[in-house]
């Protein structure tokens, strides 16, 4: 089945509407939690058992991450949302804010209601202005009916939350960079320990989730964790919304079951565009490593299968990469981005990020020498494991990837100035 | 230093200011410090003046250092004068593979320029962006507050030829 968790409202005309959310049954779960008086424990348990794990590409599980809130001590907690989508090839948040931005509100709400926390920021990536304006308009929405605000439900539980807009800066996906963002400073992430749950938002405990991973939380309290686990398979539970582009019939967001095998999901899609072959596909967003074609159509969507196939699910956009992708050309741009987006702190993410780009311009426009793919390797391997956050692991593992598969046509390019496939071919 | 500077912030912006300024604790006004940037270049066209960025500070408490270091991490924040229509167009993976490249060419023919630069009369400025979030739209590009979504010449055409 599809669209049945963050995409419930999606059928409906103005799906964002407040009237819309209470048409499926929005703010029931709260409602239950506040009124039953359900301890908090009981849903961190329950979230646990669900398997929910981190939608933004972490994939850490959701539950564990509460527990980790000291949510008895006394002090001011927050609960932070991550909607600075920019994963290349990531663009299923948005839609959750434009299209359901009540069940992001109310997840937020239960979330904040299991941590101890009274205040919630969602991070919205600056160039989202649409999305920014269905959720700001959603909270206005929720706090004239009563969702938000002092005393839900008659209950002692006070809750509200604001949206901050970023400028422009990848590296605010990451939880640490963000914080620093909503503090209004550059967005350099900070060396952990000590983790948000100790010192987060202006030195408070707090809790940062992805959009999808909030949005889901409602609908896992209402149907329960065992209905959520079993859409999907063992340790992989539930559904998740996958960003597919490329040259397909029907690119877009799918919201399906984990564990849906890859084959399928093309097929939704429409399969290729007229004219098109299938040659790779990166599974997980930029960051996760390439997969031929052929290996993919034997892969099914969630954590354990793509990892054995040797990438990552991260954020589940999926690239479809065809036969006119030249491989040390699609490189050479993820290259490119990294290097932009280094926030600059750490050496090895700041000066490799720009030894990569070069090699791989130069690699590209015909100038490479033999030894820059031995060299390409040696860089990315070194600035991993060697920096504060993850954008050095996600710059290095796209190169890693493509050299494994692709190192012909990095040689092919080398030995004779042009591109083994596609256009620049002749 | 004179209190005079952040006169140059206009009433409405200031009201729009301390709406983002009460979303936070009451000690914590820094943190609207990318909403007012945004708010004064909006106010100024479409850039970012340092007369303008020491307003800001002086608006929330903050030195001018800090402020100047935020204006100038975030991409979203300009430095000189751009044409009246700032036009980023996303080339990372996905638009490049739904080709970004044949939209590149199609602009900067079509506008006379080439990337990063702005046409005489000062209307258009075209700008490469990193991944705008629209990827199963590719390609795109975004144009003010809007997004445009599987662009094709005659589409640009269309939507350029639309704009005041």
């Amino acid at each position: 089945m599809a669209n049945e968790v963050c995409f419930r409202t999606l059928h409906l005309d103005e799906p964002w509407t407040l009237e819309s959310y209470l048409s499926v049954g929005g703010y029931q779960s709260l409602k239950k939690i506040l009124t039953e008086k359900i301890p908090a424990e009981d849903i961190i348990e329950q979230v646990k058992t669900s398997a929910l794990r981190g939608r933004g590409g972490a994939g850490f599980p959701t539950g564990l991450k509460w527990s980790f809130m000291p949510r008895h001590s006394e002090g001011q907690k927050y609960i932070v949302c991550n909607s600075d989508e920019g994963e290349p090839g990531t663009c299923k948040d948005r839609d959750i804010l434009r299209y359901n931005p009540h069940q992001l509100i109310e997840g937020m709400a239960i979330a904040g209601y299991c941590i101890g926390a009274d205040t919630g920021y969602n991070y919205i990536r600056g160039e989202f202005w649409e999305p920014y304006s269905r959720f700001d308009n959603a909270l206005k929405e929720a706090r004239e009916a009563g969702y938000l605000g002092d005393k839900l439900f008659g209950s002692d539980f006070n809750f509200d939350a604001h949206s901050h807009l970023g400028g422009g800066a990848y590296i605010c996906g990451e939880e640490t960079a963000l914080l620093e963002s909503i503090e209004g400073k550059k967005g350099q992430p900070r060396f952990k320990p000590p983790f948000p749950a100790g010192f987060g938002l202006y030195g408070k405990p707090t809790t940062i989730n992805n959009t999808e991973t909030l949005a889901s939380i409602p609908v896992i309290v209402e149907k329960g964790a065992q209905w959520f686990l079993e859409h999907g398979k063992p340790n992989n539970g539930g559904t998740k919304l996958f960003s597919v582009s490329g040259n397909l019939k029907r690119p877009g967001n799918y919201e399906i079951d984990m564990g849906t095998p890859f084959s399928e999901l093309l097929e939704m899609c429409g399969g290729m565009k007229d004219g098109y072959k299938l040659k790779a596909v990166i599974p997980g967003g930029s960051s996760s490593p390439v997969i031929p074609g052929e290996q993919m159509m034997d892969v099914t969507m969630d954590y354990d299968s793509i990892q054995a196939a040797g990438s990552m699910l991260g954020s589940g956009a999926v690239i479809i990469l065809d036969d006119n992708v030249c491989m040390v050309n699609a490189l050479a741009r993820l290259s490119h981005f990294y290097q932009e987006e280094s926030c600059g702190q750490c050496t090895p993410c700041r000066e490799g990020t720009g030894w990569i780009s070069h090699i791989m311009h130069r690699i590209e426009h015909g100038y490479g020498k033999q030894e820059d793919i031995d060299l390409l390797d040696k860089v990315a391997g070194d600035i991993m494991g060697r920096t504060i956050c993850a954008l050095g692991e996600a710059a290095s593992m796209p190169v890693k990837g493509f050299l494994k598969d692709y190192r012909d046509e990095f040689q092919y390019h080398i030995d004779h100035k042009k591109c083994m496939v596609g256009p620049g071919s002749k | 230093m004179p209190q005079a500077n952040n006169e140059l912030i206009n009433t409405a912006s200031r009201e729009d200011i301390d709406q983002w300024v009460a979303k936070y604790p009451a000690d914590k006004k820094q943190s609207a410090v990318m909403a007012a940037l945004r708010i004064v270049q909006d106010q100024n066209g479409c850039w970012l003046t340092t007369e303008l960025m020491d307003a800001v500070a002086d608006y929330l408490d903050m030195d001018k250092i800090h402020v100047y270091e935020v204006a100038t991490f975030y991409s979203m924040y300009e430095h000189k004068p751009l044409g009246k229509h700032k036009i980023c167009v996303c080339t990372n993976i996905s638009c490049m593979v739904c080709g970004s490249g044949e939209i590149v060419a199609h602009l900067e023919d079509k506008l006379d320029i080439k990337m990063g630069e702005t046409t005489e009369d000062n209307r258009f400025t075209l700008k490469e962006v990193e991944c705008l979030g629209a990827c199963s739209g590719a390609p795109m590009m975004q144009i003010g507050e809007n997004y445009y979504e599987n662009l094709d010449a005659e589409k640009i055409d269309t939507i350029l030829d639309g704009l005041k």
